[in-house]
């Protein structure tokens, strides 16, 4: 028989602290869906995502019945589209509606892949794509789109760089009157992973299978209830012990879940993401985790140390408990998408610096962030060149999220509802790097590329 | 397949009773039961061996919300509590 307070834990942590799966996400290769003629590629890549996605959403709801888990996403990432733009040519955004009439027919949440990898140079395909997700993002409701534009082994494409400032602009523009939602689906990488369940930046690289199912797992507030019971004189150690343990448990049951949706679906299992993923619900922040290993407010002095702790934490406990980790794996730290950061946001507390300190520690970068209407298209790409600069240098995922508030000033909000939340524009240095992100070009890539 | 059933709440008369009356209407056969009271609070474990039951784990859930109003019920599948805290 169980032990009553390992169940009485579990099902707190359930019903109390949001503890939940977040995201099932098939991963679907289109690559024999290519094809020379645009219509006949985008009817190709609808009927694949619907014939194997199509029980997706029902073996999700049947794995939360059987297991009283709530599973909160299902979604499907997709091999980046600019590579079937590169056969078919013509306008990509015939892609995107069709990724779209597909998530719609199967029901998922979201669909990930309108994207390009272009970290050393643009291939057939890949301008076309990049110049059209704007107007993608616009037209579809379902669609995320990703660029990677720099590695730790190719370097940064700062051609890409310069091209991406405007993009994010554009995207946020043609979606000013629904709270520049478009921004918010487009992510720019440096060093993305192929295997990402998470939104918005997951999309199904060339080196994995045919068909894949991977789990995202959550529980920021586990996190925190477990580190609330602490002694106030427990040291560091034992804090970062107690979040280890604690991942370690939260993983299970993502391992559970993910092994049990694969053997339903008959497709094979691809990774667990590790990452703690905050929800702007009460109790569900990684902010609060770092506030209650001791900080008045995140962004003070000692949150990055704290973060770097709680990082490495979470993927010690959670490596033992899963046979394949993968993706992000690591904490996230979305501004509108956590209250504890929203909170330290308008406060003052969290400035845009001290977030970039804390992307050098942690997955995955400047996420979620608004910024002012007006913010220089330059000073966008700037940003993007900041980040991939500490992704490629750290050997690590980085990427931009930001959404310029068209027609909104420091202080006014953003709200983009649901599990994209809400925050405030934040004040942004706004000296111009334009002379620098004019010059294009390549930033070669570090000394350490060259492992060999 | 087996899951644990878990009822909290303030104790009154005939809640294993009501519980276990569900279970065996749905064919769930009981294999093991912890209860306790303390302080007038009523918490009870229950492992059900489910695999010759004729509905479902969620019908079967409804139900004993229904049978057994005014507690916290769980019907939670085994796995995840042997996922969670055994290696």
């Amino acid at each position: 028989m169980h032990n009553l307070s390992d169940i009485m834990e579990t099902i707190k942590m359930i019903q109390e602290e949001n503890l939940d799966i977040r995201t099932t996400t098939m991963g679907i290769s289109l690559l024999d869906c290519a094809d020379t003629d645009i219509d006949r590629s985008c009817e190709k890549v609808y009927n694949k995502i619907t014939t194997r996605a199509k029980d997706l959403v029902a073996v999700g709801e049947s794995i939360e019945k059987k297991y009283g888990i709530p599973i909160i996403n299902k979604r499907i990432s997709v091999t980046p589209i600019a590579i079937l733009a590169g056969v078919s040519g013509g306008d990509p955004v015939k892609y995107a509606h069709a990724l779209e009439r597909a998530a719609q027919t199967v029901g998922v949440n979201f669909i990930g892949g309108y994207s390009a990898l272009v970290q050393k140079g643009f291939s057939p395909g890949d301008r076309e794509l990049i110049e059209s997700i704007p107007r993608a993002l616009a037209e579809t409701d379902h669609v995320c789109s990703s660029v990677n534009i720099g590695s730790t082994k190719g370097g940064i494409n700062m051609d890409a760089v310069a091209k991406m400032g405007p993009i994010v602009r554009a995207c946020a523009e043609l979606t000013k009157d629904r709270q520049c939602i478009g921004a918010a689906k487009l992510v720019v990488f440096c060093n993305a992973v192929e295997d990402n369940p998470f939104m918005a930046g997951a999309f199904h690289g060339t080196g994995e299978p045919d068909v894949v199912i991977h789990v995202g797992v959550s529980g920021p507030g586990v996190v925190r209830a477990a580190l609330k019971k602490a002694p106030d004189d427990a040291d560091l150690t034992q804090i970062a012990e107690i979040i280890k343990k604690t991942a370690f448990k939260i993983t299970r049951m993502g391992q559970m879940v993910g092994t049990e949706a694969s053997e339903m679906l008959g497709v094979p299992f691809g990774i667990v993401d590790l990452s703690l993923a905050p929800t702007p619900a009460i109790g569900d922040s990684v902010a609060h985790i770092l506030e209650a290993i001791g900080l008045e407010e995140v962004g003070g002095y000692g949150t990055t140390a704290a973060l770097a702790m709680l990082n490495d934490a979470v993927k010690k406990g959670g490596v033992m408990a899963s046979s394949s980790v993968g993706g992000l794996s690591g904490a996230f730290i979305p501004v509108s998408e956590d209250a504890g950061m929203i909170a330290a946001a308008r406060s003052g507390s969290l400035t845009l610096e001290k977030l970039e300190a804390m992307t050098a520690v942690c997955s995955v970068g400047l996420d979620m962030i608004v910024i002012p209407g007006d913010t220089h298209e330059d000073i966008i790409s700037a940003m993007i060149a900041d980040e991939a600069a500490i992704g490629m240098v750290n050997q690590k995922t980085t990427a931009v999220r930001v959404i310029p508030a068209i027609g909104l000033k420091e202080g006014e909000e953003l709200d983009f509802g649901g599990l994209l939340g809400y925050g405030p524009v934040m004040p942004i240095n706004r000296r111009s790097p334009s002379k620098m992100i004019g010059r294009g070009g390549k930033i070669p890539a570090p000394i350490h590329s060259l492992k060999n | 397949m087996r899951a644990v059933i878990t009822v909290i709440g303030k104790d009154m008369v005939g809640i294993l009773a009501k519980v276990s009356t569900t279970c065996a209407e749905a064919n769930a056969n009981v294999i093991e039961v912890t209860q306790s009271v303390i302080q007038e609070f009523f918490a009870m474990v229950m492992l059900v061996d489910l695999s010759g039951m004729d509905i479902e784990i969620d019908e079967l859930r409804e139900r004993l919300s229904a049978n057994v109003q005014g507690m916290e019920i769980h019907v939670m599948h085994e796995d995840i509590f042997n996922s969670m805290h055994r290696i």
